[in-house]
């Protein structure tokens, strides 16, 4: 089984963590101002890219805390784990 | 008139204690645990006479009382006799936070035994050598698929933190994990 390093706990399994789609889709500023096709751009539309990805997981077996990853979506490889408010770090495939 | 006490494992007390030598596993029922939340413990140290864990994935004892590391703001603390809800509340003052009695949410099982790491590797994947988990880790993970925290104390002890309705179900597991070391 694939171990994905949470930043509290290390290294775990796979089975003890949950997906939590794309990481950094910000809340928009001012919700009411969005028109229909805008709020569902926010709500649904979604990177996928071939290739790193900064996503959102969550430890939920462990300290059950959110905190991102930089995933290679061709080899499943975690390029980069980093706590919820962090940055996202540069990382080359 | 009241009723009597019984533990959620009291069903499962011979059974456990049949398990011996290879495994001493029993049960330490009704023990107080409060769930806290704050990001600065130092001043509810101080009130229990214990400091809380500053290190990820370990756990604190003294003055009777346990404090285990449960996430970066998030503590367990497993009171002595006294300390209640309302005294580390009050220990936590105006400070920002949560105290929250969750005694009836877990049990805990005493492990001891040279068979430990071998009975509790069958269902968990966490490194519990003691180079890698030594005496006061604490972590919380999955031990056949059922959430648990886990405590590493010195000289080959273990003790097992389970959700209530879980609780059966690990001693059931337990009892046959051990079975090829009897
Ligand atoms: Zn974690």
């Amino acid at each position: 089984m694939q171990l994905i390093p949470c930043p509290w706990c290390g290294p775990r399994e796979e089975a003890e963590f949950r997906y939590g789609g794309q990481a950094h889709v910000a809340y928009p500023e001012d919700p009411s101002a969005l028109s229909d096709e805008e709020w569902a751009r926010y709500v649904f539309f979604r990177e996928n890219p071939s290739g790193p990805f900064a996503e959102r997981w969550s430890h939920s077996a462990g300290c059950r805390r959110w905190f991102n990853a930089v995933r290679d979506t061709r080899t499943h490889e975690l390029l980069a784990v980093y706590r919820a408010g962090e940055p996202a770090p540069e990382v080359t495939a | 008139m009241t009723a009597d006490l019984t533990s959620l494992l009291a069903a499962w007390t011979d059974r456990l204690a049949a398990l011996a030598p290879a495994l001493t596993a029993a049960e330490r029922p009704f023990r107080t645990q409060l769930t806290v939340r704050t990001a600065d413990p130092s001043a509810l140290g101080e009130t229990l006479g214990v400091g809380f864990p500053a290190v990820p994935c370990t756990f604190t004892s003294g003055a009777g009382a346990e404090v285990l590391w449960l996430g970066p703001d998030e503590f367990l603390v497993v009171a002595p006799e006294g300390v209640n809800e309302e005294v580390v509340r009050g220990a936590l003052g105006s400070s920002r936070g949560s105290v929250v009695d969750t005694s009836a949410q877990r049990t805990a099982v005493d492990l001891e035994g040279p068979h430990v790491r071998d009975v509790l590797a069958h269902g968990c994947a966490v490194d519990l050598h003691p180079a890698a988990a030594p005496a006061g880790t604490c972590v919380q993970t999955l031990l056949a698929r059922t959430g648990v925290i886990l405590q590493v104390r010195d000289g080959d002890r273990v003790t097992l933190l389970v959700r209530s309705s879980f609780a059966g179900y690990l001693a059931a597991w337990l009892c046959d994990a051990a079975t090829e070391y009897l």
